[in-house]
């Protein structure tokens, strides 16, 4: 494959950019809060401006092929080189990861989650940031590794100090759970490596060779980066961790989490898994697929159960994974276009639910779906806002969901070549069933929250009490900051996806090119 | 022949000073200890405790200049071999010792304890570790095990007025001596089969069949020094004598002096027994899955910091053992060396910044509960930030420190390619996902729980103990981004040739 290596800085400087900013506000007093928030802002916005212009020195005609290529010496004993690159698959994604940290931390200018300590705070996500851009662009399995890992502990913190009442039982599950996976992918990485001839990790190499790794030996390692992806995507049965941590967790944790940390797994399946094993993810591939539709299901089920508003929208990152699941399973270029495009929707769209979810529960100091009502007579637009990512999050033609779901659950009508047809067909119709589900609770939600009139608790408002519930305010400047990109972004791309799906293409296609009959 | 003759006809064997130099160096600075605790008046003892640093570092220098010459120094026969293994271990026990130093001073002082005597017995202690890693003949492993062995069971009841103390020194004593017995027969047994005490000899003769008298030798030694290294089952000591010695020495314990147990072990295995690997690696596969599970599970209970560093340590111990189960394969001898080596660098630095944290929390709380470190993130923001370095790094998170240990040493099961290399890496995974049950017990109080009696009194951290984390976290920190860094170090032409790199 060619290389095309200018400007090859734009990635090392956007990915460890914001450690910069994280060495800086080490030195500022931890009373300065302001100060703190300020270089956090500015460094999360300098960052997302290298990604800028990262995405205006793309080359669109040649996005099937890694740009911006950097590859230097790392730790030559073990073969393994800082090698870090970028095509249509990633750049999406990494674009994502700095666009959502910014807003995050936007949003937490006045919403620091108790107890304090914004510096802390920031820091962390900065960090966060780090990790997430760069397990995006690394081309190495050992530093995608490191990348990977990296953003373990700030979020096992941001759960554990920021959360809610069950804070450290959600932190260590998540922790354990993504631990637990990690140590056998790692297995996995390096199985893979000796297998391949101990020549190196560089993911390029390893996709020319691993197809000749003998089967059942593919079986065996695939299994370990299955169940290492597996949990942080997280697919049925390995889901339990996410109601829990996304319950839990303050906003801007839960926001991070669900739209870009998932995404980490489904990307390891897409760049890692499926390219370098193509034997084995043909013998998984029906049960990743049944696992998918496993997980559409039971998130919807699941969502239909939930008293807490939170815990529905982390049930419902379960059943939207599972399309995105469902589409990589297939193994074909539309499938995983279809899931790719998934991956950033449903980041654009259950993060702001997220928010949105946050915003409530700062107004009504509760999320318990029966006491919240009338939500679009006291707050008009927060109510507005809840309804439009609802719609989008249900897969409404014309908003981005839709083209993340729908041509997903399409391309399991006719999988690749070698996978069994009728089971995909099952799995189409089984996957066309959730999404009825999905419109189902989310509506419902909508219908009980934003509808009918305000509950007698929360009714007092404007009445003269002065201490009573004068929390209930609508959009704040803060928010319409940091929401206003993401509800434009879900409107852009649901009326025209084609703005992502060219970039995607040709990187899908050059990476689902062993599957096209080759 | 006459004893006359014999004794005029003896030539004394070439000494190249150069390749003693470290050695040397270290002896004149436990003299220079020694004199300087009689002859000093009682209110300048202070003053032994930079004499002892700076003897260290300048045995240091040596090293340095051994590891810019050109290598490997066999001397005696092959009896003390100065190669680059050696060189990075004593590299690695002086520095070690040198941390040690630094975390000993106030603590000494705080607690009026005798001053120049425990310089003297650690400097002899790091002495016999130094030289551990030249021996290359079961005599001289023999003698190096006890030099660095007796002083440290001293050092470790060294609290004379605390019951506990005196109880860590009676238990790692007895436990040691008969450790030593156990050693002693297995060797004086490899010495009755092969006729040699000289390590490559035995490894010459020691090939082909595998009989009960050989295997019983090899299980023998083994076992001795599995308790050396805490292996469990052979680990019952550690937790009592890590819990009741001062906290220094316990930190000099878990790093310096399991360390030399490893060097010991490496020697012995890859120069005199490379021949018995169907009789060492299974039994290296046992302890070691053994070791880090149950080091794992039960440091899970603990409530005392030290004692569950105790059990960390076993733990790590376990996952330092883990290569030595394939060790013997020809395609991953040369990974396991480096694995270990590498390991026993990042643990190092890791587990003693780890200590010097304890240290400087216990001078203020006067508690080893974990507990007592609720709501550290409040009132010492630095300390906790740096513990949780230290803790992430045991617990082999990317990207501090440990986790290119735990990456090295499952590289070299995997690269061995047998099922048994596989299955022990597993276990190796799950581990590591348990042991954060315990590191993230201590962040959890720290990060999420408020001071245990509400006293956030910041925490005055003394300028020795300031140092040493300087250098641990720095190290922790560096070599975790930059592993190339330590695995050149590792990266070993092997023991003076035996191993193939």
């Amino acid at each position: 494959m060619q290389v095309l290596s200018d400007n090859n800085w734009i990635l090392t400087v956007g990915t460890f950019l914001p450690l910069v900013g994280v060495l800086l506000m080490l030195f500022v007093p931890k009373a300065e809060e302001a100060t703190s928030k300020a270089i956090g802002i500015a460094t999360a916005a300098a960052t997302l401006v290298v990604g800028v212009l990262t995405l205006v020195l793309f080359d669109y005609g040649k996005a099937g092929e890694m740009q911006f290529v950097a590859n230097v010496e790392w730790i030559p004993v073990i073969k393994s080189t800082y090698y870090v690159g970028l095509d249509g698959i990633s750049l999406p994604l990494y674009l994502l990861s700095m666009a959502i940290t910014l807003l995050v931390m936007i949003y937490s200018w006045d919403h620091v989650p108790s107890p304090g300590n914004p510096k802390a705070f920031f820091i962390l996500m900065l960090v966060l940031q780090t990790g997430m851009a760069g397990s995006f662009v690394a081309r190495d399995l050992v530093l995608f590794f490191v990348f990977f890992e990296l953003v373990l502990l700030p979020m096992y913190f941001m759960i554990g100090v920021w959360g809610g009442e069950q804070r450290q039982y959600a932190s260590l599950k998540f922790f354990l759970y993504t631990m637990f996976g990690s140590a056998l992918m790692l297995v996995s990485f390096l199985a893979l490596f000796f297998k391949t001839g101990a020549e190196s990790f560089a993911i390029p190499y390893l996709v020319e060779n691993g197809g000749a790794i003998a089967k059942n030996t593919q079986i065996w390692i695939f299994a370990g980066m299955f169940i290492g992806f597996a949990v942080k995507v997280p697919m049925f049965p390995f889901h339990t961790w996410l109601p829990d941590a996304h319950t839990q967790a303050p906003t801007q944790g839960s926001v991070i989490l669900a739209a870009i940390l998932l995404k980490l797994g489904t990307y390891g399946f897409v760049r890692i898994a499926i390219p370098v094993l193509p034997d084995a993810a043909r013998e998984w591939a029906p049960w990743i697929g049944l696992l998918a539709v496993i997980g559409i299901i039971y998130g919807a089920f699941g969502c239909l159960a939930q008293t807490d508003m939170k815990r529905l929208i982390a049930f419902s990152s379960v059943a939207h994974m599972g399309f995105v699941m469902l589409g990589i399973s297939t193994l074909t270029e539309f499938g995983v276009n279809a899931a790719i495009f998934g991956m950033v929707a449903h980041g654009l769209i259950t993060g702001m639910l997220f928010f949105v979810a946050g915003s409530v529960k700062e107004r009504y100091h509760t999320l318990e779906i029966k006491r919240l009502s009338g939500m679009l007579t006291q707050m008009p637009r927060l109510g507005w806002i809840l309804g439009f990512c609802a719609m989008a999050s249900l897969g409404l033609p014309g908003l981005a969901g839709f083209w993340g779901e729908f041509p997903a659950i399409l391309s399991a009508y006719q999988p690749a070549e070698g996978l069994p047809a009728e089971t995909f067909r099952t799995y189409m119709v089984v996957a066309a069933i959730g999404t009825v589900f999905a419109a189902a609770y989310l509506l419902w939600l909508y219908q009980r929250t934003a509808f009918g009139e305000p509950t007698a608790e929360f009714s007092g408002h404007g009445d003269g009490t002065p201490d009573d519930h004068h929390d209930l305010h609508d959009v704040g400047v803060y928010e319409w900051i940091a929401w206003t990109p993401l509800l434009v972004s879900i409107l852009v791309f649901g009326v025209y996806p084609q703005l992502m799906f060219k970039v995607l293409d040709p990187a899908v296609g050059v990476t689902m090119r062993v599957f096209n009959g080759g | 022949m006459s004893f006359l003759t014999a004794v005029t006809e003896w030539a004394a064997p070439t000494i190249d000073y150069h390749a003693l130099a470290p050695e040397i160096v270290l002896a004149a600075g436990i003299v220079v200890v020694l004199l300087a605790d009689l002859f000093l008046r009682e209110d300048r003892k202070s003053l032994i405790s930079p004499l002892a640093s700076t003897s260290l570092l300048a045995a240091f220098i040596p090293v340095l200049t051994l590891a810019l010459s050109d290598g490997p120094r066999v001397m005696f026969d092959g009896r003390y071999v100065i190669d680059d293994f050696s060189l990075v271990i004593k590299g690695l026990f002086l520095l070690a010792g040198y941390v040690v130093v630094l975390l000993s001073a106030d603590y000494l002082r705080d607690g009026d304890y005798h001053f120049g005597e425990f310089w003297f017995l650690m400097l002899s202690s790091l002495l016999g570790m130094v030289m551990m890693a030249s021996s290359r003949d079961l005599v001289s492993v023999f003698v190096a095990l006890e030099f660095l062995s007796i002083p440290a069971y001293m050092m470790a009841a060294w609290r004379k007025r605390d019951p506990l103390s005196n109880e860590a020194g009676i238990k790692y004593y007895l436990l040691g001596v008969f450790a030593s017995a156990v050693l002693l027969y297995g060797m004086s047994l490899l010495y009755g089969i092969t006729g040699s005490t000289l390590l490559v000899d035995i490894g010459d003769a020691l090939v082909g069949e595998v009989t009960a008298i050989r295997s019983l030798a090899v299980l023998f030694v083994i076992v001795g020094f599995a308790f050396k290294v805490s292996a469990v089952p052979f680990h019952t000591w550690a937790p009592d004598t890590y819990q009741g010695a001062p906290t220094p020495v316990t930190a000099f314990l878990s790093v310096a002096s399991k360390a030399a147990g490893f060097v010991a072990i490496v020697t012995v295995v890859f120069t005199a027994v490379p021949g018995l690997k169907d009789v060492w690696q299974p039994v290296f596969w046992v302890l070691a899955a053994l070791t880090m599970t149950v080091g794992n599970v039960v440091a899970l209970r603990q409530t005392n910091i030290v004692r569950m560093l105790a059990y960390s340590s076993v733990a790590q111990g376990g996952f330092i053992l883990m290569p030595l189960a394939v060790a013997g394969e020809s395609a991953a001898s040369g990974q396991a060396l480096r694995a270990i080596v590498t390991y026993l660098l990042l643990y190092a630095a890791t587990n003693l910044g780890t200590f010097a944290i304890v240290i400087a929390v216990a001078r203020k709380t006067r508690s080893g509960e974990i507990s007592s470190y609720g709501g550290l993130f409040g009132y010492a923001p630095g300390l906790a930030t740096l513990m949780t370095i230290f803790l992430a790094s045991l617990a082999g998170i990317p990207p501090v420190g440990g986790w290119f240990g735990k990456f090295a040493a499952f590289q070299a099961l995997i690269s061995a390619g047998t099922g048994w290399g596989y299955a022990l890496a597993v276990i190796g995974g799950i581990n590591s996902a348990v042991a954060f049950g315990y590191y993230g017990k201590v962040m959890r109080e720290m990060w999420m729980k408020p001071a245990p009696d509400g006293d956030t009194t910041p925490i005055e951290v003394r300028p020795a103990i300031a140092v040493a984390l300087a250098i641990t976290a720095g190290l922790t920190l560096v070599l975790g981004a930059l592993p190339g860094l330590v695995v050149r170090f590792g990266d070993l032409a092997g023991l003076a040739g035996v191993v193939g790199g």
